[in-house]
């Protein structure tokens, strides 16, 4: 989202210089497109939504969190839900877990605004909170859950209540959008989606074993412009692997916040990044 | 010194910050619980969708998603928004908009992924999404003694949930009253009598069982009834004592 481009960046045309960023747009606009289609238009494609939908009347997928709170609250859920989770799962180990944060959750839409618009009006500092508060905030939240019998969290998730919002009617959940916009803007830089949404945290513990991922393939090309590090949401997660201080001396992305938002591949201009499997650990000059 | 003492206040650094979002976490999360706690009591006029379990285990159990709001034919089902005396995202009615149609194959049910609509649930006359209850004795019609019957008329479950139960009307002394009887062990709570009610205020209503029933302590038995189950008095014959006092009556 930074678009202070730098004299470098700008012999790169646009869209060569958003096209992850215009193909995230398009996956979060398309998948509530579907969703909208049945009620909107009478196109039934999918059903329900991000919690738990069915496409095309076969495909149940029920997103994983939300499943561990109902059985922590002590539900044990039918057979449907188990299933959707499954498949859910089995996806995003294979494409890394927060891969729902960038190209999927509408919140990132949100908060990726928020951080455009603190490049764009240069706020600096602010108060980050430690990294690790979205895992304890993921235990607490199930932990609320287990000690209610209800799912807690969801009385106040910034994330399903936004997502449903746009699937089922707003009412006033503008309010929790807001909120997180102007925490991410004002108070913490990417405070929401990277130091506190526990569905992010839960995400991202799908994450480790991830068959995609970015590398810096083209690292010994590295001009040390900062651009990749000033557009991730994730910054912590490029060094290793740009500054060769990962075990193993591998070029990939493999830390499992990596949100795959493809943003550091868009913004380099020598072209270091490029999407590719974990087990291609090839570099080239 | 300074070499020393650097890793080591980084060290306690990261150690207090953990700390802090240790707590931070655990306060947000315990919020969210209390605050939950206060939400999650429903209010008398918003209905489950049949088959719904007891409202805490369904709070438990209901992941959100709206898929039987989608399957329901009549647009009867809608997910709480925030902002709403329900719990955000939950589905539920109110009979006084649209009443649940009682369809027989229950597509809300079929729809439920998680279970929170509890697939046991097969015949639509068992399910209990509330019960009606006669609310206004004051201004139903046939309280008033007129012929209404428009609450017994709709009732999917007519004669067994709604009768209509003759008394003498003592306003004019020769006419009758038809009052509108629910019957609990009948009514599913699907508001059919609640929407069709005349009145700009329905006198009947559907409300939650809980809030709507009484409970006989467990030790009381109905004389009558025991005595019919026995075949005859359990206590042996009684004396008849005369009746008295009653000489100057009309009777």
């Amino acid at each position: 989202m930074n678009t202070t481009a730098l004299p470098a960046i700008a012999d790169r045309s646009w869209l060569s210089r958003h096209k992850w960023l215009l193909a995230r747009r398009f996956s979060q606009f398309a998948i509530f497109a579907l969703f909208l289609s049945g009620p909107w238009l009478g196109w039934w494609i999918v059903k329900g939504n991000l919690s738990s939908s069915l496409t095309l009347g076969v495909l149940p997928l029920t997103d994983f969190y939300l499943l561990l709170q109902t059985m922590a609250a002590g539900h044990v859920p039918f057979r449907d839900a188990l299933l959707g989770a499954g498949i859910v799962v089995a996806f995003y180990l294979l494409v890394g877990g927060r891969t729902y944060c960038s190209w999927v959750c509408p919140v990132n839409v949100v908060t990726d605004a928020a951080g455009w618009l603190r490049n764009r009006l240069k706020l600096k500092g602010g108060h980050t909170p430690h990294p690790a508060t979205r895992y304890w905030l993921l235990a607490g939240t199930l932990l609320a859950a287990a000690a209610t019998g209800v799912t807690a969290w969801e009385f106040v998730n910034p994330v399903s209540m936004t997502q449903r919002a746009l699937i089922f009617g707003m009412g006033f959940a503008w309010t929790i959008v807001l909120a997180v916009f102007l925490y991410d803007l004002l108070i913490a830089p990417r405070g929401w989606c990277g130091h506190l949404c526990p569905m992010g945290a839960c995400y991202s513990l799908l994450g480790h074993g991830a068959l995609l991922r970015v590398s810096a393939y083209r690292r010994d090309a590295c001009n040390d412009c900062m651009d990749c590090f000033r557009v991730c949401p994730e910054p912590q997660v490029i060094r290793p692997a740009l500054k060769k201080v990962s075990p193993g001396d591998t070029p990939l992305i493999l830390d499992a916040q990596c949100t795959n938002c493809g943003r550091c591949i868009d913004v380099c201009q020598p072209d270091v990044f490029r999407f590719t499997t974990r087990f291609d650990r090839r570099t080239e000059p | 010194m300074a070499d020393f003492s650097a890793p080591a206040s980084q060290g306690r650094r990261r150690f207090l910050g953990g700390l802090a979002a240790a707590g931070g976490g655990c306060l947000l999360a315990l919020g969210g619980a209390l605050h939950s706690r206060q939400a999650a009591a429903l209010p008398a006029q918003a209905l489950r969708p049949p088959g719904a379990l007891p409202e805490d285990e369904f709070l438990g159990a209901c992941v959100r998603c709206g898929l039987c709001v989608r399957d329901c034919p009549y647009d009867t089902l809608k997910l709480a928004p925030l902002g709403d005396s329900v719990a955000v995202g939950t589905p539920y009615f109110a009979a006084r908009e649209i009443p649940c149609e009682m369809c027989e194959d229950i597509p809300c049910v079929k729809a439920c992924p998680t279970g929170a609509l509890d697939r046991d649930l097969t015949d639509i006359n068992k399910s209990r999404m509330g019960l009606a209850v006669l609310i206004d004795h004051e201004t139903c019609l046939n309280f008033l003694g007129l012929r209404c019957d428009v609450c017994y008329r709709v009732c999917p479950v007519i004669d067994k949930a709604i009768t209509l139960d003759m008394l003498h009307n003592p306003r004019s002394d020769r006419h009758a009253l038809f009052l509108p009887t629910v019957h609990s062990e009948h009514c599913t709570g699907c508001g059919k009598c609640e929407k069709s009610c005349v009145l700009p205020e329905a006198a009947i209503k559907v409300l939650p069982a809980k809030v709507a029933q009484g409970k006989l302590p467990e030790h009381y038995r109905k004389g009558w009834e025991e005595k019919a189950k026995h075949g005859g008095s359990l206590i042996g014959e009684q004396i008849e004592m005369p009746v008295r006092g009653l000489e100057g009556s009309a009777q």
